[in-house]
């Protein structure tokens, strides 16, 4: 039998591989290496899902984590490769500030989350001492990106691993959410990839590109 | 549960009258394909309602207050109604008013189109039976629904003729105005229920304050319900919404809706806050004194009639509240009878102007009926081509100008007496300030006096000066029936006042604590003495009587003496050959003196033509100096605020994502 501290420690260890992987996202320049990184992370935290229930005993979590898997590995990945391909973009990414800035405004982030974790770090037991303050890390840097991208593509992918952060937080410190909760965020993730999709089908149509600086024309006067 | 009472309550026959309103305006809409259906049968249909209203509610002034609860409104939070003498009074007053103004209005909308007519119909109704539910309501809730339902409906009554770009431009200066008022008497709300959360006007009535929130209440309230009266100088919608809604409309909006404004004032100062204090009254009586003035000086430089009414509604709402002013002033210093006269004298000014101010606008009315004019300057020698109109006009511009025996002077004079008893007062400065304020009152009296010679001459008398006053037709049957009535009404409120101030007892009694002295009204139905017979008494009658006495023996006297003498002849020309219309008085040329001695009031652009001129003309605007001291400067503050709040708006997402990004630090930095 393996014990809980056991668990506790793959918990951690996954929970650093999510940030190294937010990381590596930040610094990713390659749009097709940013979405295999995207599906990883969802690997990642599908395995963390699967590992909570295991050492919990929660069944409904298996659903989770097969959901995630389901989406956040096959489905999601799969749509942004097609949406490339349909777009036919394979383009470097360009970024605002440079990707050494980013990275250190990206460690500034997270010595921010982790102080903004410690008064709930301390309360809590086991892995989700050091769950939050990486949970919360992950959806800054995800917000981060976000900023930082100039094109299209990699913000919706910022946005989705913005949530994958949420999710990770809710998995390890809380156990997760109620199952219609997450059955519907899977299914908010999926429209949303869906109607980003049909809108940069439409950004292209009027401007020739997706790059969103042509979108600033938009503003009044 | 018993769903219909043996004998019907005040109360059940108003709120009857309410739904039968509703009914008709819902029954005008689905006839909107048969126009003369509207005009023969619903409109008579809603004077009968409004008859019934009247009835109801002086009847209902001298029994106790009986409360109803409906239910309709929120869970929890039903409606309440609530009729009372004061309620009462106001009802007698929509119903008195709206007699009048729907008998008009069967016949003034004959050439109105269909679709036009079923939406007017259905605005018309809620317009009035929402105002008597503000004057039924009971809670807060019911009197803010209803007041902005009131808001809201006249607002479309105004923009009837919204296809004119500056029609639409009054009703967006109206509805702003009357929404500030309206956020102005939530808060006054707000503050008078004192952390209880109770919004039932009993509740309010039971609440303390202390001093400070009571005057926070007060001044909340004077603004609020100053807005839609029209107090200085927040009066500017009046001489533009007045003129654009259609005539009836204008009637009803200036001779009741103000006076829904004076209700509330009455209801949450005199009966909710009810912790008077004399400086209260100061600042009301200040406020109303200006109004007056500046009313009447600006009513006299108009030569659009419906302006010129609008801007003497200002003025009157200006003598209504130097009656109330000093009612609060009285009541403040522990002199109760002293208030009740002086809350008398305002409140029955109230009813007075909702009368003759409903006739004028209603002859105003069928003078643009007529000629299509609202200029006073094309007008002219229309009492030939419509002697009805000319003669009802000037009932109301008799009254209006407070000449006995007619009801105007009644009121003025109580206002007067009122004022007269200020040594009374212990306070020196209060005793030399009220004097001024009773002499701004006579110099208003006198100015209205000119300002209604002038309308009367220029419009009526004389030579037509345009085409139109030539073929002029005179009102339809029921437009005369209307502005009978209401002149009917002028003549019996003047005649009979001791009827009313003795009903009018009965709404001082249960707001300021007090009836007339011991020594009032001991002359019987003959003579209105408001203090004591000794010190000053008036009856109207004898003054009719002298006054016919007179005409009658003057009359006699030169049929005797002249008779057979009469000769015609053509009117002296000073030798000048040719006599045209353009040789008259003009509304301009008439109020020069006036314009000459107030001018620092105006401000004035005047061109003119100098004596080489080829083409000369004249021409001069006057303008109301509040948009520049207070109406420009706020707007162009909202606007630069907005601008400024507009650099916001970048157009970059990576910057929207970084306020968004921000807030999240902050508010994870912050709100832990």
């Amino acid at each position: 039998m393996i014990s809980a501290a056991w668990f506790d420690q793959i918990i951690s260890l996954l929970a650093a591989i999510l940030l190294l992987i937010s990381f590596a996202m930040l610094s990713q320049r390659r749009i097709l290496s940013l979405i295999e990184l995207f599906a990883w992370q969802g690997a990642v935290l599908s395995a963390s899902t699967a590992i909570v229930a295991y050492s919990a005993n929660l069944h409904h979590l298996y659903y989770s984590a097969a959901i995630t898997f389901a989406l956040k590995v096959v489905a999601l990945p799969w749509l942004l490769h097609r949406l490339i391909r349909r777009l036919n973009v394979r383009w470097d990414v360009e970024t605002m500030i440079n990707i050494p800035s980013t990275m250190l405004i990206g460690l500034a982030l997270v010595v921010f989350a982790f102080n903004l974790a410690q008064p709930i770090s301390q309360l809590a037991t086991g892995a989700a001492r050091h769950t939050i303050g990486i949970a919360t890390a992950t959806v800054l840097l995800s917000f981060l990106m976000m900023i930082t991208r100039r094109k299209a593509v990699p913000q919706v992918i910022g946005f989705l691993a913005m949530e994958n952060g949420l999710f990770f937080a809710a998995t390890s410190a809380t156990h997760g959410m109620p199952m219609v909760v997450e059955l519907g965020i899977a299914l908010d993730v999926l429209v949303g990839t869906f109607i980003f999709g049909i809108f940069f089908f439409q950004i292209r149509e009027t401007f020739d590109s997706l790059d969103i600086r042509h979108m600033e024309k938009l503003k009044e006067r | 549960m018993q769903f219909l009472p043996m004998r019907l309550l005040p109360i059940d026959i108003a709120g009857l009258a309410v739904l039968f309103w509703l009914a008709l305006g819902l029954l005008g809409l689905l006839a909107s394909a048969r126009p003369a259906f509207i005009n023969r049968m619903l409109f008579p249909l809603s004077a009968a309602g409004s008859l019934v209203l009247a009835a109801t509610g002086i009847a209902a002034m001298d029994d106790a207050a009986t409360v109803m609860i409906l239910p309709l409104g929120l869970p929890d939070l039903p409606f309440h109604l609530r009729l009372d003498a004061l309620s009462g009074f106001f009802l007698f007053l929509l119903g008195a008013a709206g007699v009048g103004v729907s008998l008009y209005s069967a016949g003034y909308f004959r050439d109105t189109a269909g679709p036009t007519l079923g939406l007017l119909c259905l605005e018309y109704h809620v317009f009035i039976a929402s105002m008597a539910v503000v004057m039924l309501a009971d809670d807060a809730y019911l009197f803010m629904v209803a007041w902005e339902t009131m808001a809201l409906s006249s607002y479309f009554l105004v923009t009837t003729e919204h296809d004119q770009p500056q029609i639409r431009h009054a009703g967006f200066l109206y509805l702003l105005i009357a929404h500030v008022g309206a956020v102005a008497i939530l808060l006054a709300f707000g503050v008078l229920q004192g952390g209880h959360g109770d919004y039932s006007f009993a509740a309010l009535r039971a609440a303390h304050l202390t001093p400070g929130w009571a005057s926070a209440a007060f001044v909340l309230a004077l603004v609020g319900f100053g807005a839609k009266a029209g107090i200085l100088p927040v009066h500017v919608w009046l001489p533009e919404a007045h003129p654009a809604a259609p005539s009836p409309v204008s009637a009803l909006m200036s001779g009741v809706m103000l006076k829904t404004a004076i209700y509330g004032f009455v209801r949450v100062v005199f009966d909710l806050v009810h912790q008077l204090q004399w400086q209260w009254g100061v600042v009301v009586l200040i406020v109303a004194t200006l109004t007056t003035l500046f009313g009447v000086l600006f009513a006299l430089m108009q030569h659009d009639l419906k302006r010129l009414l609008a801007y003497h509604s200002v003025e009157n709402i200006g003598i209504i509240l130097i009656g109330l002013g000093l009612a609060l002033i009285y009541a403040g210093s522990n002199h109760p009878v002293l208030a009740a006269l002086a809350m008398i004298a305002g409140l029955y000014h109230t009813l007075n102007h909702a009368v003759f101010k409903g006739l004028l606008f209603l002859g105003a009315g069928s003078i643009l009926h007529a000629t299509g004019e609202r200029d006073l300057g094309e007008m002219g020698g229309l009492a030939r081509s419509m002697p009805y109109t000319a003669f009802f006009f000037l009932v109301g511009a008799l009254s209006i100008s407070a000449l006995p025996p007619l009801n105007g002077f009644v009121s003025e004079w109580l206002t007067f007496q009122a004022a007269l008893l200020s040594p009374a007062l212990a306070n020196g400065i209060l005793r030399s300030l009220i004097p001024f304020a009773a002499a701004a009152l006579a110099l208003a009296g006198a100015l209205t006096g000119m300002c209604f010679v002038k309308v009367y001459g220029v419009a009526f008398l004389g030579a037509p000066r345009s085409a139109h006053g030539l073929h002029a037709h005179d009102a339809g049957f029921w437009e005369k029936l209307g502005m009978g009535w209401l002149a009917a009404l002028c003549v019996a409120l003047g005649l009979a006042p001791v009827w009313l101030v003795e009903r009018l007892e009965y709404v001082t009694e249960r707001m300021v604590g007090a009836r007339l002295g011991a020594q009032a009204l001991k002359g019987g139905w003959l003579w209105l003495a408001p203090v004591a017979a000794e010190r000053a008494s008036y009856s109207p009658v004898i003054f009719l009587l002298v006054i016919a006495a007179v005409v009658t023996l003057t009359f006699l006297a030169v049929r005797r003496i002249y008779h057979g003498r009469l000769r015609l002849a053509d009117p002296w020309d000073c030798g000048f050959p040719l006599l045209d219309a353009r040789m008259q008085d003009t509304p301009a040329g008439f109020s020069q003196p006036i314009r000459h001695i107030f001018a620092p009031v105006y401000e004035m652009e005047r061109h003119l033509p100098a004596a080489t001129d080829p083409d000369p003309y004249f021409s001069l605007e006057i303008r109301d100096r509040f948009w520049r001291w207070l109406y420009r400067p706020v707007a162009a503050a909202a606007e630069f605020s907005a601008r400024q709040v507009g650099r916001l708006q970048q157009g970059r997402i990576a910057v929207y994502l970084l306020y968004s990004f921000v807030t999240l630090l902050f508010v994870l930095l912050f709100v832990r």
